[in-house]
């Protein structure tokens, strides 16, 4: 019954932005906060109720669940058919429709709790903010647009949802529009995203001219039947346009660079936008189209190398940065890169897991450190902050919680997503490799000094705000302390849902999406027919053995830390700046990857008079274009109107003058005396008939 | 005097007819034009009313009635087009309404 | 016809109606200013009436007052003060036929008079030889004109009567179309 209804989950926070949009301005901030708030609940509730039904009452066992509402583009009409590469036609249709699965029950799940959690704080952090109404207006809208999303059983549908984050990502980084960073920011984000769209349009389309269907089902039912073979050139293009899409919204190489700008927003915004939700709707989207992606080694290898690299990339730029939200927006793109590892190497489930985790204790790490903006009035560099741990012990606790589940402490969440992904990067079959391990282990290693170094930078040491502001420290409302505590259990316990078998769990969380990401014939004879598979103890030693590994990275990355900021007073030294400037300052200059852009793409950047980068190219080739093609095409155009000058004079002298005019001359001459007869007085014409009348009686009388 | 028969009606008529000709044909006040139209009408009614007299059946008047019907309807939709072209053309002059010449 | 019903001085009446209507009519044609025109045609409007009543159409004389006095001539002059000019009035009145125009009703005068007079032999009573119109004797009942009207409106003449109503309906939306600015 709830399950039937299912696409009331995304009108209901549609219906508050609807509501903010219309009477937002003349509401109280009290009802602004009971619609936007209350809407969201109820979505969550009516989330919970449907999975329920989903889960236990409906067809059980993982089968998906569709729901099409109405067709929204195109029809069953044959005119509207496309043809299949193949030739075969195809229709093209597009539903408004939703689809249920495991893999749509987490991010609906998550999506609506965490989102519902950030909702409830955001009343708190934003009460003396103005633009109240426009902040909950974009943040409904956005919850609409990501169940959207989630919840679309097409790739057209999806789209709508994933240009409509996109859209309510840029509204809410640019929230404060007064600043001018905020709209460059806002502007970043929306400009490097629709180089993703761009790919994530071409590769849906070319699954639908291949495959002639864009709705998942059909999809994956093509995909796994086995008439397309591993390695199929046309899928492999797909999936890595696919990708570049994923690539754009979850913030990998080389599209990363808008989303630490991202941070320009509001907190609540990073937390939920650009930390635990929309930008894993890559992640979500290359989940769902692992059917696709299993025929494409080659996307695959892509995915995860990108992945791998993302991650420590990111990673190390964290490693030196000060402003607080910015070392969490890097540690977002780090944790995606994980992600997409994960994904790359076939592990689906291991990299869902990721997210679901991820989403709780990043949400908390944002809220968290939101809570300490607002206690220290507005600061966000972490140099002018120190040992708050005492005055906003809330806080304090519940970051600690989050730091260490990123950190991969067992036994948070982070502990068991993490060391799931890097097991599986060793040995997956679908194209693990010691090297990636290699990588998301000094990840590991990064992630526990950077967030260690946030935690002691922030809360321990020696205060080093100004007089004034100390003075004004204080814990933050019980509105944003309640979902902190909230997610910080969260954060503490998600991992147990997915315990891996080596550690006498079940892996219920694996099994649970199990039917998600079940093989195809050719793919699943591909998987069994790896050679090296370690297999039984041996293999449980192995996993123990890296599990150890990565757990010992993590205490020897915050004993680090530990080291060198737990007792940092005012100008501490930075441990890298010491023992290697220029990677310093590498590092601290984010790789320099702004400025490589800027000097390649931007066009802003000049020698002398001539541009650099692709915009110089293009100039170059626009002057030779305007001065060597259209030289010629001009050359060729003066002699052609030399020649139509002359064929203009026959034409009109001696073709129209003799040929044409001359019989139409001839014609009004002949017909002059005629037309003396009908010169348009109409009382003429009355007297040519009185003259008729007077003939016709006069021949009657007299006849 | 002489008695006076359907004929002196007749004439009557005749001269009203003759003078509303005239006025169609030559003057170039479409208003006026148009009165003179009613004369004409009015010449025909007389003469059928006078014909009624004679035969001493009603037919004639009840014609002449539906001439007066006629004429309402010809006025009417005449002087709507007489506004409606002198709307556009700031004229009422027969000879310059020759749109249609060209 | 009883002796206190026929009426006195006919001729007299006659010529004084008949000279009335003509002397209007020749005004309606001459006269610079429309509204002198549109009054004499009044007069001849009147006139030609009071010649219904001398025939026994006291229906038809009142119809001719009401519609065409009354009714047709009032938007005869509303028209004239919309579309009145004063360069009309000192413009050239006639066009430039107006000697064939004459011309013509010249014609058609001398084709009535021929005929008429041609007429009198021609179309005489083929049985008594008397000719037609001088016979006054042939008189219709006047006292109940209008309701004799009536009836062969309803009659004879139901579906010209009908047709009639209609093109009065078309006429008053052609009217009002043409006259509209803006439909």
């Amino acid at each position: 019954m709830f399950l039937d209804h299912i696409w009331l989950i995304p009108l209901f926070p549609a219906f508050g932005a609807a509501m903010m949009f219309f009477f937002g301005r003349r509401m109280q901030k009290a009802a602004v906060s009971t619609v936007c708030v209350g809407v969201v609940v109820v979505a969550f509730v009516f989330a919970c109720v449907t999975v329920v039904e989903y889960t236990h009452f409906a067809h059980g066992t993982g089968q998906p669940f569709e729901k099409i509402v109405y067709t929204w583009l195109g029809s069953g009409d044959a005119h509207l058919s496309f043809l299949k590469r193949d030739g075969t036609p195809a229709q093209f249709n597009a539903d408004f429709g939703f689809l249920l699965d495991p893999l749509s029950v987490i991010w609906l799940l998550f999506v609506t709790g965490v989102g519902m959690l950030i909702h409830i704080y955001s009343i708190g952090y934003m009460a003396h903010e103005g633009g109240y109404y426009r902040f909950f207006g974009y943040l409904n809208l956005f919850m609409f647009s990501m169940l959207t999303l989630v919840l679309a059983n097409n790739y057209v549908l999806l789209f709508v949802g994933w240009e409509g984050v996109g859209l309510c990502s840029y509204l809410l980084i640019g929230f404060y529009f007064h600043r001018k960073s905020a709209n460059d920011a806002a502007n970043k984000a929306f400009i490097v995203n629709r180089i993703g769209d761009a790919g994530f349009i071409l590769g849906a389309f070319t699954l639908a001219w291949y495959l002639g269907s864009f709705r998942f089902l059909d999809i994956n039912a093509a995909a796994r039947s086995g008439h397309y073979l591993i390695g199929d050139t046309v899928l492999t293009a797909a999936a890595l346009l696919l990708f570049v899409g994923a690539c754009g919204k979850s913030a990998q190489i080389p599209l990363y660079v808008w989303l630490p700008d991202a941070m320009e927003g509001p907190t609540p915004v990073s937390a939920l936008i650009h930390a635990a939700t929309m930008v894993t709707a890559g992640v979500y989207m290359v989940a769902r189209s692992n059917a696709i992606f299993v025929l494409a080694p080659t996307a695959m290898k892509t995915v995860a190398i990108i992945g791998a690299l993302t991650a420590i990339f990111a990673a190390s730029i964290g490693l030196v940065q000060n402003d607080i939200k910015r070392v969490l927006a890097y540690s977002t793109v780090s944790q995606l890169g994980y992600m997409f590892l994960a994904l790359g190497v076939g592990a689906f489930a291991a990299g869902v897991f990721h997210v679901f985790t991820h989403a709780f204790f990043k949400a908390l790490l944002f809220l968290g450190s939101g809570s300490v903006i607002h206690a220290v009035s507005g600061e966000q560099d972490m140099r002018n902050m120190g040992d708050l741990r005492g005055r906003i012990p809330t806080t304090f606790k519940t970051m600690f919680i989050a730091t260490l589940a990123i950190a991969g402490i067992p036994p948070l969440a982070g502990f068991f997503s993490k060391d799931e992904i890097l097991w599986q990067a060793w040995r997956s079959a679908d194209g693990g490799f010691p090297y990636l391990w290699l990588i998301g282990f000094g990840t590991a290693l990064m992630t526990a000094f950077y967030m260690a170094r946030l935690i002691f930078l922030t809360f321990y040491g020696q205060p080093r705000m100004s007089q004034e502001v100390e003075h004004h420290i204080h814990e933050s409302p019980k509105s944003m302390t309640g979902p902190l505590v909230v997610l910080a259990v969260c954060s503490a316990l998600a991992g147990f849902l997915g315990v891996p078998h080596s550690l006498g769990g079940s892996n219920g969380f694996e099994k649970f999406l199990a039917p998600v990401f079940e093989r195809g014939t050719e793919a699943a004879i591909a998987a069994t027919e790896e050679p090296h598979h370690p297999a039984g103890e041996e293999h449980r030693k192995l996993e123990w053995l890296l599990m150890v590994l990565s757990v010992g990275a993590a205490v020897v990355g915050g004993g680090w830390a530990y080291r060198h900021y737990a007792l940092a007073g005012k100008d501490y030294p930075e441990p890298i700046a010491v023992k290697a400037p220029p990677l310093y300052t590498v590092l601290y200059n984010k790789w320099f990857v702004d400025e490589a852009y800027d000097y390649a793409f931007t066009g802003r950047r000049k020698l002398g008079d001539i541009r650099l980068g692709a915009m110089g190219a293009g100039e170059a080739s626009s002057w030779f274009d305007a001065k060597i093609i259209d030289g010629t095409v001009n050359g060729a155009g003066w002699s052609t109107r030399a020649v139509a000058t002359l064929s203009t004079w026959w034409d009109k002298w001696i073709i129209d003058g003799v040929g044409v005019n001359g019989p139409a001359i001839l014609a009004r001459m002949i017909s002059y005396p005629t037309r003396l007869l009908e010169w348009g007085l109409v009382q003429w014409y009355a007297l040519v008939m009185v003259a008729g009348l007077l003939g016709f009686a006069v021949y009657y009388v007299w006849k | 005097m002489a008695e006076i028969t359907t004929l002196h009606y007749l004439v009557v008529a005749a001269a009203l007819f003759v003078l509303g000709v005239i006025g169609v044909l030559t003057r170039r006040n479409v208003v006026i034009v148009l009165m003179s139209i009613e004369l004409i009408l009015n010449a025909v009614n007389l003469n059928l009313v006078a014909f009624s007299r004679m035969w001493g059946n009603l037919h004639g008047q009840v014609f002449s009635v539906f001439i007066v019907v006629d004429a309402a309807a010809e006025a009417a939709v005449g002087l709507g087009i007489l506004i409606a072209f002198f709307r556009n053309k700031e004229t009422i002059n027969v000879d310059e309404i020759d749109l249609l010449k060209w | 016809m009883t002796p206190e019903m026929t009426p006195v001085a006919t001729p007299f009446f006659f010529y004084l109606l008949s000279g009335l209507a003509i002397i209007g009519g020749v005004l309606v044609i001459t006269r610079r200013n429309a509204v002198h025109s549109a009054l004499a045609l009044i007069v001849t409007l009147l006139a030609v009436s009071g010649l219904y009543l001398m025939l026994y159409a006291p229906f038809v004389a009142g119809v001719q007052i009401i519609v065409y006095a009354g009714g047709i001539m009032v938007l005869f002059l509303f028209v004239i003060m919309l579309v009145n000019i004063e360069r009309t009035v000192k413009e050239r009145q006639f066009n430039r036929i107006w000697p064939a125009g004459v011309l013509a009703a010249a014609a058609l005068l001398g084709l009535f008079v021929s005929v008429y007079v041609k007429g009198k032999t021609l179309l005489s009573d083929p049985v008594t030889g008397k000719p037609l119109w001088p016979d006054p004797t042939i008189s219709l009942p006047d006292s109940s004109n209008t309701q004799q009207i009536g009836v062969m409106l309803y009659g004879n003449y139901m579906f010209a009567f009908e047709i009639a109503s209609l093109l009065l309906l078309v006429a008053i939306l052609g009217a009002v179309i043409m006259a509209k600015k803006r439909i």
